[in-house]
């Protein structure tokens, strides 16, 4: 029990205003922890979305091709290896690589792809094989569905394949039926190399399809650097997909922007509103201070103090509700977890003291206005 | 060197004339007693010499500093370091302790010190109920907590608006036998009463009414005057 300095007398005050005035700062501080819950969240949300809708959207297909230069049909399978090691790997979802031409099936022609099917399940994830996937490596094909069709051909029959000009045949399994509603339903699709083999291109391919998750900015520039670096390449943008997702992404994170702007409004409003309240309600006190010698600039340091420890308190439970918030939306709507970003809380934090000070701004000068008299007056 | 002095002060509302050509002097040591009907000017006459208002027109010179045209800031310091003040009803702030009430004064005045501010407590009887609100606190002790925080800056003046107004018989003997007490140990006293017993106390009694001095006698005929009306 000493001297105590006039900053712990200050803090002691601050407090003890909040801690024993609880019903009506309760519900300052509940505006501000929701106003900060729905920021947090929502900023938490605006800065994962591009990462989560980005991966939904490479369901879609792949959003880059890599082709052969110039008039060339097709090119060597090893530049495909050269451009992958320009990809970023942890962004890279898979790459397909596809050598198509003509071939017969049971005397029939038709197109012919031969390709990864690996590769095919990260890269189109899309298609929908009734009967199974071929094994990698194996001799097994898949058919689309319009072939399959035409030749009334069923999963597991056996069909004779044959290419134009020579006499040798091989007998295949069909292992599966394809639907993706469209053209590659007009196809047969088997193991690359077993193709290679047959049309005896070894090393060859048409095209490598290429699932990435970037944006447009990003993908630009990969395709940029690829051009560069590897010749006899020409890697291309799948516009309709990049687009339409950069489209969708730049909606959705305006939607949350407007969300939140409008929620520190709300929240800005409702804290000076109760702010204000506090300070009609203590203007006898705010008097009695001035009476007993508190100068201006001592009543706006203790009622900003106020404001702005409720902001810190508030600010600190809504950043921690907030990523609870953020982590339900995340789970539900995406089904997967998000991290935590202790930016985001730090930014959350601040913007709910900074928001909660500037609700404070016109009641505090209400407060420098009262008049000591009031407390001889007994208004 | 009289402690105050007042020459022809005046404060005018508008229209209204709150108080014309008050003279009036307080020597040190002196209690005066400030009588008079509502609306007569008492409040107004205590705000300019509590510095908590400034006259229309007029000199005050309270312990030889002229405040007539000082500006708020400097008000706000005299009060601060000259003026305790006891209220009618109190003013203690709620959320705060008996003890913290005391110690908020010595915020606003230099330095807060527990220590001393329990040793004011203990002055008044109150050490045992410190660390109480004042919700917690009868009238009689929240009026004694209020006496002890006017006196924790060793103000020049005390000025009291009613301090017996919203205390039972007892408390209020209490309150005044501890004015008296601090009467006899030298302290200057004004305070307003509608009592004419309180003011019996006093040495000296001046009666306002419509803003002026109606009555500046000895307080025995002034009182007796009072009880006779």
């Amino acid at each position: 029990m000493t001297k105590m300095t006039k900053y712990s007398m200050y803090t002691k005050m601050i407090w003890n205003a909040l801690l024993r005035r609880r019903s009506r700062m309760l519900i300052a501080l509940l505006a501000v922890a929701i106003g900060a819950t729905v920021v947090s969240g929502l900023v938490t949300i605006y800065y994962d979305v591009p990462r989560q809708m980005g991966r939904e959207f490479r369901s879609y297909g792949a959003n880059l091709l890599l082709t052969p230069a110039g008039d060339q049909q097709v090119m060597m399978q090893n530049l495909v290896a050269n451009a992958t090691a320009l990809l970023p790997s942890d962004k890279l979802i898979g790459i397909a690589p596809y050598l198509y031409d003509r071939i017969k099936l049971n005397e029939q022609p038709f197109l012919v792809a031969g390709t990864s099917f690996q590769a095919v399940k990260k890269v189109s994830p899309y298609w929908q094989i009734r009967g199974e996937w071929p094994a990698d490596q194996s001799e097994d094909i898949v058919i689309g569905a319009e072939v399959a069709e035409r030749l009334e051909i069923e999963p597991g029959q056996q069909v004779t394949l044959a290419v134009a000009g020579s006499e040798a045949e091989k007998k295949v399994k069909v292992a599966g039926i394809l639907r993706t509603g469209g053209s590659e339903e007009n196809f047969i699709f088997l193991d690359l190399t077993l193709l290679q083999q047959m049309l005896k291109k070894e090393g060859v391919i048409s095209i490598a399809q290429v699932s990435i998750t970037a944006n447009e900015t990003e993908l630009n520039t990969l395709t940029q650097q690829i051009g560069e670096k590897v010749p006899g390449m020409e890697p291309r943008l799948v516009k309709q997909v990049t687009q339409s997702e950069q489209t969708v992404l730049g909606k959705l994170q305006a939607l949350v922007y407007l969300v939140t702007i409008v929620v520190l409004l709300l929240t800005l409003i409702c804290v000076a509103t109760t702010m204000m309240a506090v300070v009609t309600e203590r203007r006898k006190e705010i008097g009695l201070k001035k009476a007993l010698g508190a100068e201006n600039r001592s009543i706006i340091f203790e009622f900003l103090g106020e404001g702005l420890a409720l902001g810190a308190l508030g600010g600190l439970l809504g950043t921690v509700l907030g990523f609870f918030f953020a982590q339900a939306v995340s789970v539900n709507v995406f089904g997967r977890m998000i991290s935590f970003q202790p930016l985001i809380a730090l930014l959350a934090l601040v913007v709910s003291i900074a928001v909660t000070g500037l609700a404070c701004l016109v009641p505090v000068k209400i407060a420098t206005e009262v008049e000591p008299a009031i407390v001889l007056r007994g208004e | 060197m009289s402690l105050l002095e007042l020459h022809d002060v005046s404060m005018i509302y508008g229209s209204v004339k709150a108080l014309q050509g008050i003279d009036l002097t307080v020597e040190k040591g002196e209690w005066l007693a400030l009588m008079g009907p509502s609306g007569s000017g008492k409040t107004t006459l205590m705000n300019i010499i509590g510095c908590m208002d400034k006259a229309s027109t007029g000199s005050i010179v309270l312990d030889g500093v002229d405040f007539t045209d000082v500006t708020a800031g400097n008000l706000t310091m005299l009060r601060r370091d000259k003026i305790g003040l006891v209220f009618q009803q109190f003013h203690l702030i709620p959320y705060l302790t008996a003890v913290e009430n005391l110690m908020v004064a010595q915020y606003y005045h230099s330095m807060p010190d527990e220590q001393e501010a329990l040793l004011a407590l203990e002055r008044v009887g109150l050490k045992e109920r410190a660390r109480h609100l004042p919700s917690q606190l009868s009238g009689g002790e929240q009026q004694r907590v209020c006496i002890a925080r006017a006196l924790i800056n060793y103000p020049m003046l005390i000025l009291a608006d009613e301090p017996t107004g919203n205390l039972d018989e007892t408390n209020a003997k209490l309150v005044l036998e501890f004015f008296q007490q601090l009467h006899r140990e030298g302290h200057t006293i004004i305070m307003v009463t509608h009592d004419p017993k309180v003011a019996e106390l006093a040495e000296r009694c001046i009666v306002l009414e419509h803003g002026r001095i109606a009555n500046r006698k000895d307080r025995r005929i002034v009182c007796r005057e009072e009880e006779v009306s």
